[in-house]
């Protein structure tokens, strides 16, 4: 066992108890809790593979502003315990099961292609900020540009929606 | 050094949870972060397969997904707040008015 597999094992656990957390969890309060904790396990893992930018970018636009976004949401409607309803049956008998082999599927078919292709990965091989941001602003420019009219885009939806009514 | 294959194998379990969640919560708000959640899992995975074939393209997918996961949270959280004005509730089995 050495040190990186280890960080691994225990950010990964972190991920998993957090969504299962997420889900059994009947306040939307602590669902929201959990799920910045999957989050920042998973600035953990960004790190470990030596993949620093996106990982301060994860916590500081999921961690930060996307879930701040959320418990402001919650905290505005005042959102209580959820409540039990008789959900569909097809849900109840064909959910689980399907979902865990779903998993199962991508798993196998994700890994086999991993497998093939290389060996281990070595963390911090690639990805300095700098190459990072060669490639963003020279081959991918006009998409970053379109990301920013789908911001503006979002902005004037969410006034326009949030807009009292007349 | 931990393989590869580790990273992708969480990125399928996370997506499964996430995947469970969507069905199973009631709660509007926790379906949307259900959502998050699935985002979040495919991110994991762009950000494996770009280390283990050393390119950055999929961190730079990363970077788009993030955006798009901004903007889709503020836009679906202004319509979850209009849809409780509307019905008092944030149940989804409520919201069935498109239901025959």
């Amino acid at each position: 066992m050495n040190v990186p597999l280890i960080i691994f094992f225990v950010l990964a656990a972190m991920c998993v108890l957090g969504a299962v957390s997420l889900i059994l969890q009947r306040h939307p309060i602590h669902s929201a809790l959990s799920l910045i904790v999957v989050m920042v396990a998973l600035a953990g893992l960004y790190l470990l593979m030596g993949a620093e930018f996106v990982a301060a970018v994860q916590i500081i636009v999921y961690g930060g502003a996307i879930m701040v976004l959320f418990v402001f949401v919650i905290m505005l409607l005042n959102a209580g315990v959820e409540e039990r309803t008789n959900m569909s049956k097809l849900a109840g008998f064909a959910g689980i099961p399907l979902a865990v082999a779903l998993t199962g599927f991508l798993a196998a078919a994700v890994a086999r292609s991993a497998d093939a292709s290389q060996g281990p990965l070595v963390a911090g091989a690639v990805a300095p900020t700098k190459t990072l941001s060669m490639l963003l602003f020279q081959d991918f420019v006009y998409p970053f540009e379109l990301t920013s009219f789908l911001i503006l885009i979002a902005i004037l939806g969410a006034i326009v929606l949030a807009q009292p009514e007349k | 050094m931990v393989p590869t294959h580790y990273f992708v194998i969480l990125s399928a379990v996370l997506f499964g949870l996430g995947v469970i969640a969507f069905i199973f919560k009631r709660n509007i708000i926790a379906v949307f972060m259900a959502i998050e959640l699935m985002l979040n899992a495919v991110n994991l995975a762009f950000v494996a397969f770009s280390q283990l074939w050393h390119r950055l393209d999929g961190q730079v997918f990363v970077l788009f997904v993030i955006v798009v996961a901004a903007a889709e949270a503020a836009v679906g959280l202004g319509i979850i707040i209009l849809i409780f004005h509307n019905r008092q509730s944030l149940n989804v089995e409520r919201i069935d008015q498109l239901k025959l």
